[in-house]
């Protein structure tokens, strides 16, 4: 992949600029998977590393015109769903 | 100003994957452990994207995040509900581990200088790059794993092969789960035909973009965990026999192949120029079944003992 | 022009997963956390989703894009549903 038109330009700088505020974001996110009492809120933060990464990864991949990115994207909320159903099963009789 | 953004991206992400990375290990309570641990992996793929390395993105996502998340999980499952308290080591024996520790770091770091200071000389990027035409694919990544350097994803599959024929010679499989609720079950229903869809799209997308052999297996192995999780006992998986050719497939394809070549003059796994690509397709195929195979096994964690796909109602765990 | 409209968009998608953020920290307890999380995260992919489909340049990615958007609704729905349920049943064994 080499670089776009878009990265240098002042679309390129405002996205980029979205890419590190969402990072910030996903870190505040994750002080509540360090600290959440319950095993559940680090499952919340489980749950938002999966739709942030999501977004992290589509803007990045329009930033770089690198459409592999969105299959990335695609993978990585097909494995955050998986990963919450493991996480919750509880054992027997229902869900 | 660009690179000053990226700069402070980069170190962003690195601080929070060396702080979750911490917390992961440095924990008592192994359910959080394992919770820091999968968010730790969704954050690393995170990071492979920021590096420009789609393929090791979708690979970390789906193996490194999910199946090792579902894997620890499952043998979390199974331990017994109060653990013992750890006991207790002795001083000099964590100094010494300290120590050891220390000098690793210090061994690590000194390769990575030694790597970041190379500069010059020859580079694989730069002869794939040159020879790709006679790869058969136009995805670098797949020209590598499955043509220049095919030996090592051989022998790649044979030590997968041999992980899960341990982990086959362990016991039966774990004890199932019993019936889901209308959530889970509603979610499963969609999402495993969606895995499974998305498993043969990265299989095929791998010859000219990221994807290939080892992420769609991977994807396929997810569903499998999925409809453990549903009560399904064998994980979707056919009956034993059938699974042990699969199991043994990828291996076979590959091994197959380059004999075959080596006996009609070409040379062990040396392809010859029109063929290659198609003879890539086939052996990620089989790779591909073989691996998500493997990782259901590896996951459901040995063969069921009934040869029914029921939920084994008679299991259901008490705790 | 579409570019502005399309940063517009994302600005505001992040936004709204900065608010979700915030809630999922300071908000009291774990389900009041929950639906601060799914719902604004969601509509902040939403909107970022909608202005990454403007820059994309092609209708087939755009299309891709929302079908992931929608892809994302329909799991967070699910995972949401589960782990609050999984909260309020463990709750009970204390």
């Amino acid at each position: 992949m080499n670089d776009s038109g878009l990265v240098n330009s002042l679309t390129g700088s405002a996205i980029t600029i979205c890419v590190l505020a969402l990072l910030v974001t996903l870190m505040l996110g994750l002080v509540r998977a360090l600290q959440g009492p319950s095993l559940e809120d680090r499952l919340a933060a489980v749950l938002l590393l999966g739709t942030g990464g999501v977004a992290f990864l589509l803007l990045l991949a329009v930033l770089w015109s690198a459409p592999a990115l969105i299959d990335v994207a695609l993978l990585l909320a097909l494995l955050a769903a998986v990963v919450a159903a493991a996480m919750t099963r509880q054992e027997g009789r229902r869900d | 100003m660009n690179a000053l953004l990226w700069t402070l991206l980069d170190l962003l992400l690195a601080a929070m994957l060396l702080g979750l990375g911490w917390a992961a290990v440095a924990t008592r309570d192994l359910k959080r452990g394992v919770a820091l641990f999968i968010a730790f992996g969704l954050l690393l793929a995170l990071a492979w994207a920021r590096l420009r390395a789609p393929d090791l993105a979708l690979a970390e996502a789906a193996i490194g995040a999910g199946l090792a998340g579902a894997l620890l999980l499952a043998a979390l499952r199974d331990e017994p509900r109060h653990e013992k308290p750890a006991a207790a080591h002795s001083r000099a024996g964590l100094w010494t581990l300290n120590l050891l520790s220390v000098l690793l770091a210090v061994v690590v770091a000194w390769a990575l200088l030694c790597a970041l200071e190379m500069g010059e000389g020859l580079r694989l990027a730069g002869a794939v790059t040159d020879h790709i035409g006679q790869s058969g694919v136009s995805n670098p990544v797949t020209a590598v794993l499955l043509n220049f350097r095919a030996y090592d994803t051989l022998l790649e599959l044979a030590v997968i092969l041999s992980a899960v024929l341990g982990v086959l010679a362990l016991g039966p499989a774990r004890r199932g789960y019993g019936l889901p609720g209308p959530v889970l079950g509603g979610l499963i229903r969609w999402l495993v035909p969606l895995l499974i869809v998305t498993a043969g799209y990265l299989l095929w997308v791998g010859a000219h973009a990221p994807g290939g052999a080892f992420q769609a297996g991977a994807t396929l192995a997810a569903a499998a965990v999925l409809l453990r999780l549903g009560g399904v006992d064998r994980a979707g998986l056919p009956a034993a026999a059938v699974s042990r050719w699969l199991l043994a497939a990828g291996l076979l394809v590959f091994l197959g192949v380059g004999l075959s070549l080596a006996g009609l003059g070409y040379g062990f796994l040396q392809y010859p120029a029109g063929l290659a690509g198609g003879l890539i397709l086939v052996i990620e195929s089989a790779a591909t079944l073989s691996i998500a195979v493997a990782l259901a096994l590896a996951y459901v964690g040995g063969w069921s003992r009934s040869g029914s796909t029921q939920p084994d109602s008679t299991q259901g765990g008490s705790h | 022009m579409i570019d502005f409209i399309a940063i517009v968009l994302i600005v505001t998608g992040i936004g709204f997963f900065a608010v979700g953020s915030i809630g999922l920290l300071r908000l009291p307890d774990l389900h009041s956390r929950l639906h601060a999380l799914t719902k604004a995260d969601n509509l902040g992919l939403g909107l970022v989703t909608l202005g990454t489909a403007l820059l994309a340049g092609s209708l087939a990615t755009a299309i891709k894009l929302l079908l992931i958007w929608l892809l994302v609704l329909a799991a967070s729905a699910a995972s949401a549903n589960l782990i609050a349920r999984h909260a309020l049943e463990r709750g009970d064994e204390r």
